[in-house]
């Protein structure tokens, strides 16, 4: 049994919030992702937790028991820090081994070695044990620290952002490896990030972060169908939502008190121009990505970004067709109103 | 510094004339800082006439008069006496013998240079540790008025030691500590801790926390953290500042004469003080000082690959 909770936790860094009422439970086996931009508040949640901070107000429990006279090594919680997580001056061998060699959580050097290699062989760093840390390319340093997460087995892994360093190739593959070990772990892990590939792929459950509160929490399904406002529905998607005033599509269908519409590209048709139903929109530029097309649309005024298949023979200046299929709608405080 | 691929022309990489012109005035300027070390050294091979002698002499007869001297007290008999000893015991007995003089006994030399050693080596070791725990809290936790705190253990430093020998000459002699290696060992400390603390505190601030915290969570209290993830980062600037308070505590001069005459004295004040027959023994002089360069520089040399980011002052990142 391991769980998370956090209960209406406010941490205060002098006049700037960090984080505000946070009320939040991570259940046993659990994936959760916390998203948000810079100083959303993500990593203080998770240093909240670690214990490497205190909070203002609130309680943080682990496992049921308040963790506030728990110091970080008696939390039983392992994080992965966004860099300098590696201990530069010791081989990758003795930083896998570090956790296990603490007063805490001695152990004797036959399991030490074994653990470490096991640990080793999973993130198949196994063949450089014996380099230096700095001696090792950034996907390496980040699978060792990911490791020395692994070598225990905590109550809950804290992982802030560990794959932001790294390249588009090896995010990807290090986003799939996360996956399986964590299944194959059945381990509670909160996850940090700001990117939104990261939480819908990897995440149970989702939740967004703004400005120190906790906007919304669900399923990445939830999260990304159901956004509670605006911003939610802002986080997810690429590329992101078009946000266009309800009297652009007048014509259209919505629930009263409409304010803004949002429109991903999935609600979004157009065609060649044809009938007059539909509005017309001005083609003002198409990038194209190779298996689709971005296609930056004028609607009178506003703009929009949609994608299109790129076998459409499109061009710019060409005046389309533009209606929507099913949209995201919402009122004058930014809240969702449900179609 | 990719070595073999770097042009003449090349923005960062100076001209191969540049470096020339460079590299003749940096061999000029240390021809020119070392001869008078030079001169030292070559002093304490001389015999006495030869060390004053006008013009001064270049090449000369090596003599072991002034090694002699600087180990041995003499005394003056005569002719008779001398031929009645038998055959003279070793280089130096004869070298003496020679001036019409037997070997008394041993000089100060030796325990003088033992004191050195000892306060030189005392002081570095307490300032650099009590330095490296100050500069810990004042990198990593809120003290209250920590920049007036700092500035005030820098303000230690700036009374010369001329104006605060009198007030601690009689506060040791209170204390039973005028004239003792313990007062020295701390008087130096006191000194070099304001450097200390100054020069690490710029070391540590460049360790991220992330390494501590990393090592808190993973099961160490903070001091552990401290002792196995950052004493071992912060190795280079504690050698560095281990050098700068060593050259300090070895040459110190003005409190070692003030506040030492016997048994705490230090090899400073003591080598001027060898007297020859008819005024200063400069081979004497020449050798003392020769040999009491030769631990700080061992010392140096030793800790040197870390000395040049030592005097950046810890400010160049790795």
């Amino acid at each position: 049994m391991a769980e998370v909770r956090l209960e209406s936790v406010t941490k205060r860094f002098g006049e700037t919030i960090g984080v505000e009422g946070i009320d939040l439970t991570v259940h046993d086996g659990e994936f959760v992702v916390l998203l948000g931009p810079t100083g959303a508040g993500k990593t203080t949640t998770l240093r909240l937790i670690a214990g490497l901070e205190k909070p203002d107000h609130g309680l943080v429990y682990l496992n049921g028991k308040n963790a506030a006279p728990l110091s970080p090594a008696e939390r039983d919680v392992a994080f992965v820090f966004q860099q300098y997580s590696l201990y530069p001056h010791l081989s990758v061998f003795e930083n896998l081994a570090f956790p296990l060699r603490s007063p805490v959580r001695r152990r004797d050097e036959a399991t030490i070695k074994a653990t470490v290699e096991r640990v080793a062989a999973m993130l198949r760093i196994e063949k450089k044990l014996q380099n230096r840390a700095t001696r090792l390319s950034g996907g390496e340093m980040q699978r060792v620290a990911i490791g020395r997460a692994l070598v225990r087995s905590p109550s809950i892994y804290l992982m802030d952002e560990p794959l932001s360093s790294l390249d588009a190739k090896l995010r990807s593959d290090m986003r799939l490896e996360l996956q399986h070990i964590q299944r194959d772990l059945g381990a509670t892990m909160l996850y940090v990030t700001h990117d939104q590939i990261e939480a819908m792929t990897m995440a149970t459950r989702i939740g967004v972060l703004d400005h120190g509160h906790l906007v919304q929490i669900g399923t990445p399904r939830e999260i990304y169908e159901a956004p509670r406002n605006v911003y939610v529905a802002t986080r997810l998607g690429m590329p992101s939502i078009n946000l266009v005033p309800a009297a652009a599509f007048s014509g259209q269908p919505m629930p009263p008190g409409t304010q803004t519409i949002g429109a991903r590209t999935e609600h979004v048709v157009v065609g060649k121009r044809a009938s007059g139903a539909s509005k017309p929109a001005t083609v003002d530029w198409i990038e194209h990505l190779g298996d689709q097309n971005h296609l930056h649309l004028s609607l009178g005024e506003h703009k929009l970004v949609t994608l299109v298949d790129p076998d459409m023979a499109l061009s710019v200046g060409d005046a389309i067709d533009l209606s929507l299929q099913g949209a995201l709608y919402f009122g004058a405080d930014g809240e969702r109103i449900a179609a | 510094m990719s070595g073999a691929s770097t042009t003449a022309h090349s923005v960062v990489e100076p001209s191969a004339t540049s470096k020339r012109v460079a590299g003749f005035f940096v061999i000029l300027y240390a021809l020119i800082s070392m001869a008078p070390l030079a001169w030292i050294f070559a002093t304490g091979w001389k015999t006495p006439p030869d060390s004053i002698s006008y013009p001064p002499k270049v090449v000369f007869d090596p003599s072991l008069e002034g090694y002699c001297n600087l180990f041995t007290t003499r005394t003056r008999q005569t002719n008779e006496y001398i031929e009645a000893l038998g055959p003279p015991q070793g280089a130096c007995d004869e070298v003496t013998r020679r001036r019409e003089m037997v070997i008394a006994g041993q000089s100060n030399y030796v325990p003088r240079f033992i004191n050195s050693l000892i306060i030189a080596f005392g002081s570095t070791f307490l300032a650099v540790s009590l330095g490296v725990f100050s500069a810990y809290a004042f990198s990593r936790f809120k003290i209250p008025l920590a920049d007036d705190l700092l500035f005030f253990i820098l303000s230690t430093r700036m009374m010369p030691p001329i104006a605060v020998a009198i007030p601690i000459y009689l506060m040791y002699r209170e204390l039973g500590l005028s004239d003792s290696a313990l007062g020295m060992i701390l008087l130096y400390t006191a000194v070099n801790v304001s450097l200390a603390v100054w020069l690490l505190k710029g070391f540590i601030d460049e360790i991220p926390r992330e390494y501590e915290e990393a090592a808190m969570i993973d099961g160490y209290t903070r001091l552990h953290a401290f002792f196995k993830v950052v004493l071992p980062q912060a190795a280079t600037g504690i050698a560095a500042t281990a050098i700068f308070c060593m050259i300090f505590a070895w040459n110190e001069y003005a409190f070692a004469v003030l506040l030492t005459s016997g048994e705490a004295q230090t090899a400073p004040p003591f080598i001027p003080t060898i007297i020859g027959e008819g005024g200063m023994d400069w081979p004497a002089v020449g050798a003392g000082t020769t040999l009491f360069l030769i631990p700080i520089v061992v010392f140096t040399i030793v800790l040197r690959k870390h000395l040049l980011r030592g005097i950046t002052f810890g400010a160049v990142r790795k």
